[in-house]
């Protein structure tokens, strides 16, 4: 593929702000990261660090009093997508970009047979009808291997068990043949079993379809089986990406660095956890400081004062990039210092202008 | 402690509890037809001071089990033995007294606390409840004084430490006040009548209130699990998911119970709040000499703090014993199955991922035979079908299980009526299931065949062996009659493992235990059987 040809998906500068009564909630901050087709990329963090948010920004679902900040940029395929409207956007949700979200029941309704409700999808993404659609959704059905395809299209949601119904949800997604599937914790909700069957199938879709997909999730165990990139998230913002390898085998951000060492799977046979103190914040202000500095092990005085911006983490000019004063590693303390200070946003730029209300 | 020098013999002295034969059933005698067993007959014991884990998928029963256990579910039958003596039996006022000693911790710290008390007030709750303290005068060298005042008589057959300890022959100091109260021996008046040398009488007085004492050791737990004075007077809501489960912990322990069932502890907390409960939950254990059960789906959380695990499906246990034998060289088929499922989170390094068909059966209409026989890898095979491509047996499995589904789902009164006058058939597209799982054995479906008659010729194309009896499988699916055709399935492809319940079976010299027909000397182990599957 040439350099100069767009990725798939390119998310720059995404900024989305929550205007609740009490306060705003800037539950994105400054995210960037690129998809490129056929790919798997990984959003990992713990609850309220944005993942969602972020998934649901690119699908155009964020609602009053969410809003997504201007100079954010949202591109799918080249095209912008920020500022779109309700109507254009339906139609990239449905062929463009699907999206599967963590609990199947709330995504399908109870009162139609799956069978009625992936025609609905397929009438409305593909123009298929009647005979065609229902053989289409029997293959479709088939695709993400649920037995007895025939009879389920003629089943309601309530028969189907937890597992059946995400396969469901993905077959629904699959009718309107997208090119960036949006798994927003996908087997959460499920059983290791029934987790390992779905997180299977996935590989087999993308492998025969060229899908790329975007996996949300906060199980580390997941998601170095599934993905290919990973991007770390804390309170908003990302605080490291890297190919998934590099990411497991030398975590460079100390939140990456103690989120793996916390994780009992890694960590069998070690008599005690090592934790990471305090509590997830909630970013409820633009961040001046790193917004980890107070729970960091190694956070420093400057910690407190400058906005960490993502620099090169691991040296050797491979894509491994962490928001973090430890980093670049070559230079002294004070360089590094500078090096993030030069490269820090003014807050008033990045500070929204107006509110909305 | 002297008692347990006693001959240690299986559920001996050193048993926390013990359970014989447990089943919990619901849904019992209405007129739903069959009851959900949600536990179906387990036996385990735990001892003291140990953590044993209980693992299984959802619906398996373990939270069941584990409500049983602390009496929040009635018993269907068999017994819990706790300390000796079995609380199946009690009425609802020795359950009240005997729940001090057993407590649970609940999954989900957000509706688990009530939102309108403050912190200080839910963990003081149980004490209130009980009247607590009864604090219990344990008066040296006289035995059969008469106790007054605030303290009473120690029960006789608890091991536990009594609350305040008079020694009436010391010289200096008198009182001697246990750890963990509230008050030291300074708030504490006795007096002491005698008859000559002997002491009839010792009468008690704790000179702080009783609202005091309260308000005091709910401080005190609040300090030990971790959280701030000033968290007294907040409400959960204020607090994180981490911090509302240190308060449900800090309840659970406010009346100092022996054991405590543990639901999911940490399963809604985020992976870097966890490791702080784990942490404390180790602590406290070792602290207190608390005894747990804890219940979880995160294999990898019950590796690290279980000292044994029990594996449960649909409400047996199948596999029981020490936790890294059991997660190192697991013997049961299920438990094998199951610990390949868990994503290891290493990249690249994914074990030989065995992924299990379906979901399991209903608890209302468990198999026959082996609870795991409908999902299992290696279910024994009849002689003549063991060396049979493992495709092909696998579409007789999946037809089984089609079968079987088809018969359990509900129909709409339209279907129904469609199928009592003739207009429809219950299994109305056996070609295509046919063509489904044995597709693959013949050539590719002309666009113009019809279905039926491409089923023909897929089933023409099914090796010898299995051939003759899947004709009349399909001949009795087309003829609508789905209970003929299950019992072709079961004479011709059945097995041991689909007629009789399995026998526990020792699997190590730990005592681990496994419920698989495949123990047996005259089948292969499954082990040996997973490393040809595997590796096939």
């Amino acid at each position: 593929m040439p350099d100069d040809d767009p990725p798939l998906l390119a998310v720059e500068d995404l900024h989305t702000t929550f205007y609740t009564d009490k306060e705003d909630i800037h539950a994105v901050q400054n995210v960037s990261f690129d998809i490129e087709a056929g790919e798997t990329v990984g959003i990992v963090g713990e609850s309220g660090s944005g993942k969602s948010v972020t998934a649901r920004s690119i699908m155009g679902l964020i609602e009053s009093p969410g809003r997504i900040q201007p100079g954010s940029s949202i591109r799918f395929k080249g095209e912008e997508l920020t500022g779109k409207s309700e109507k254009e956007y339906r139609k990239i949700r449905g062929s463009g970009i699907a999206m599967i979200f963590q609990d199947p029941l709330t995504s399908l309704n109870p009162v139609y047979t799956v069978g009625n409700q992936i025609k609905e999808a397929l009438r409305l993404h593909q123009g298929l009808r009647g005979k065609e659609a229902t053989e289409a959704g029997i293959e479709v059905l088939e695709a993400v291997s649920i037995p007895d395809p025939r009879r389920r299209m003629r089943e309601y949601p309530h028969q189907f068990s937890g597992g059946m119904r995400q396969r469901a949800i993905i077959a629904m997604a699959l009718a309107c043949d997208p090119d960036l599937l949006i798994c927003d914790e996908p087997t959460t909700a499920l059983d290791v079993t029934i987790q390992a069957q779905i997180l299977e199938l996935l590989e087999e879709i993308q492998e025969e379809r060229g899908l790329s997909i975007m996996f949300i999730t906060h199980d580390m165990g997941v998601m170095a089986q599934i993905a290919d990139r990973v991007n770390v998230m804390y309170a908003g913002e990302i605080v490291e990406k890297a190919a998934v390898e590099d990411l497991y085998n030398s975590p460079r951000h100390p939140y990456t660095q103690g989120l793996l060492e916390s994780i009992p799977g890694r960590n069998v046979g070690k008599e005690r956890l090592s934790t990471i103190e305090g509590d997830v914040p909630t970013p409820n202000a633009v961040a001046t400081s790193c917004q980890f500095a107070p729970r960091c092990p190694e956070a420093f005085e400057a910690c407190d004062r400058i906005h960490p911006s993502m620099v090169e983490a691991e040296g050797y000019g491979r894509d491994h990039t962490a928001a973090c004063l430890l980093y670049p590693e070559d230079l002294s303390e004070a360089d590094r210092i500078d090096h993030h200070r030069e490269r820090e946003t003014p807050v008033e730029e990045r500070e929204p202008t107006e509110d909305p209300r | 402690m002297s008692e347990q020098l006693a001959p240690a013999e299986a559920g001996g002295d050193h048993a926390m509890v013990e359970v014989r034969g447990l089943k919990t059933y619901y849904d019992e005698g209405a007129l739903r037809g069959d009851p959900v067993k949600a536990v179906d007959g387990v036996d385990f014991t735990i001892e003291k001071g140990e953590t044993l884990g209980l693992v299984g998928e959802s619906g398996c029963g373990k939270t069941t089990l584990g409500r049983t256990l602390v009496q929040l579910e009635r018993a269907t039958d068999g017994d819990i033995l706790f300390d000796g003596e079995d609380i199946t039996e009690y009425g609802s006022a020795e359950i009240k007294e005997w729940r001090k000693n057993a407590q649970i911790v609940f999954q989900d710290p957000e509706s688990s606390l009530n939102d309108r008390m403050t912190v200080g007030e839910i963990v003081r709750e149980p004490l209130d409840v009980h009247d607590w303290p009864a604090l219990s005068v344990e008066v040296r060298g006289a035995d059969d004084a008469t106790i007054a005042g605030d303290g009473t008589v120690p029960d006789a057959d608890s091991d536990r430490t009594s609350d305040i300890t008079v020694d009436p022959r010391a010289t200096g100091e008198p009182v001697t006040v246990r750890d963990r109260l509230p008050f030291s021996a300074a708030d504490v008046e006795v007096d002491i009548d005698r008859d000559g040398d002997r002491v009839t009488r010792v009468t008690v007085e704790v000179i702080p209130s009783k609202h005091r004492l309260r308000q005091q050791h709910v401080r005190n737990l609040l300090a030990e699990v971790g959280l701030q004075e000033e968290h007294y007077f907040r409400y959960p809501h204020q607090f994180s998911g981490g911090q509302r489960q240190r308060v449900g912990i800090a309840r659970a322990l406010a009346l100092e119970p022996e054991f405590v069932v543990l639901d999911e502890p940490v399963s809604a907390l985020d992976v870097s709040v966890q490791a702080q409960i784990l942490n404390l939950l180790e602590d406290l254990q070792e602290e207190f000499g608390l005894t747990y059960l804890f219940i979880a789906h995160d294999l990898s959380v019950v590796r690290h703090i279980c000292d044994r695990v029990a594996v449960m499906y649909l409400g047996n246990i199948m596999e029981l014993g020490d936790t890294e034998e059991l997660f190192g060289d697991p013997a049961n088929p299920y438990t094998t199955s199951l610990l390949s499922a868990i994503p290891e989170p290493v990249p690249g390094q994914q074990q030989e991922r065995l992924t299990l068909r379906g979901t399991p059966p209903s608890p209302r209409d468990p198999p026959t035979g082996c609870p795991f026989s409908t999902r299992c890898p290696v279910k024994i095979r009849p002689p003549e079908y063991r060396d049979l491509d493992p495709d092909v047996w696998e579409g007789i499995d999946l037809l089984a299980e089609i079968i079987r589904q088809r018969q359990q789902t509900d129909r709409s009164i339209r279907e129904i009526v469609k199928e009592t006058l003739g207009l429809e058939r219950q299994f109305a597209e056996v070609d295509d299931v046919v063509i489904e799982l044995f597709g693959f054995l013949a050539e590719d479906r002309p666009p113009e065949r019809p279905a039926e008659d491409h089923a023909d010729a897929v089933i023409a194309a099914v090796p010898d062996p299995v051939r003759p009896p899947l004709e009349t499988i399909v001949d009795h699916l087309r003829a609508d009659d789905l209970e003929a055709a299950l019992d072709v399935l079961h004479a011709e492809f059945g097995s041991v493992c689909d007629d009789e319940f399995p026998a526990e079976y020792p699997v190590s010299d730990s005592g681990r235990r496994s419920l698989c027909h495949r123990h047996q000397d005259e089948y292969r182990d499954p082990e040996d059987v997973f490393e040809t599957i595997t590796h096939r």
